[in-house]
């Protein structure tokens, strides 16, 4: 079992109610990670259509995890 | 910091540089409309350290690809009105091609890339997250410009 950081933005952060969770959990890496929130709070947004940043820096799916890393689940973008 | 995000108005940057020839700028305003619908107002919000670090990258990918003598950009977060300026693009360089190419190159690359994201407000009190439908023929499309 890990803890990890999460924070949540935009519509993630809506529909999980929150900007920052401290979580463990046995995900060895942020795709498993995010299934299992998907399958708990309900999010709308499947995995293929989301990136993953690690500590502050995008990771490549299926990003793995070590004890106590930052994970940021990042909907489409929409700047401009 | 020649990207950066902010939640005051933005002032667009002097680029004055003797060397200079040309000044292309682009601004990206909040309209009242999109995909037909009536909007009341925008709220964009960013990963900040992520955006920055990754809006600082497409500027320095800017400067290998094009003859730059300078280059910044900005982007707003927080609640804007119709009219309002979202993000500020500017660019010098000694002639006008680069200057016009790098800050198309720019904008189209900070909105493809950049971890902000915006909320419509809609005068029927509904609001939606821009290309974060997951039905509907607007899951697919690109998002929508503030331009």
């Amino acid at each position: 079992m890990k803890t990890y950081q999460i924070r949540y933005f935009a519509i993630l952060r809506e529909q999980r109610g929150l900007a920052h969770e401290t979580r463990p959990s046995a995900a060895p890496d942020a795709q498993a990670l995010y299934q299992e929130l998907q399958d708990e709070y309900g999010f709308t947004l499947p995995v293929d259509r989301l990136r993953a940043a690690i500590n502050g820096e995008f990771a490549a799916w299926p990003a793995p995890l070590a004890d106590g890393d930052e994970i940021v689940f990042i909907p489409p973008v929409a700047g401009g | 910091m020649p990207f950066r995000i902010i939640s005051q108005p933005i002032q667009p940057a002097a680029l004055l540089h003797p060397q200079a020839g040309a000044c292309a700028t682009f601004e990206g305003w909040v309209r009242n409309h999109n995909e037909g619908q009536a909007v009341d107002s925008l709220e964009y919000e960013a990963f900040a350290e992520l955006a920055e670090k990754e809006g600082e990258r497409v500027l320095a990918e800017a400067r290998e690809r094009f003859d730059l003598l300078a280059v910044e950009a900005v982007h707003r977060v927080g609640h804007l009105q119709i009219g309002d300026l979202a993000v500020w693009v500017g660019v010098a360089a000694a002639h006008r091609g680069p200057a016009f190419d790098a800050c198309r190159y720019i904008i189209d690359e900070l909105k493809a890339r950049v971890p902000i994201w915006k909320r419509e407000h809609y005068a029927s009190g509904e609001t939606t997250w821009i290309n974060c439908a997951t039905r509907g023929d607007f899951a697919d499309k690109t998002p929508p410009t503030a331009s």
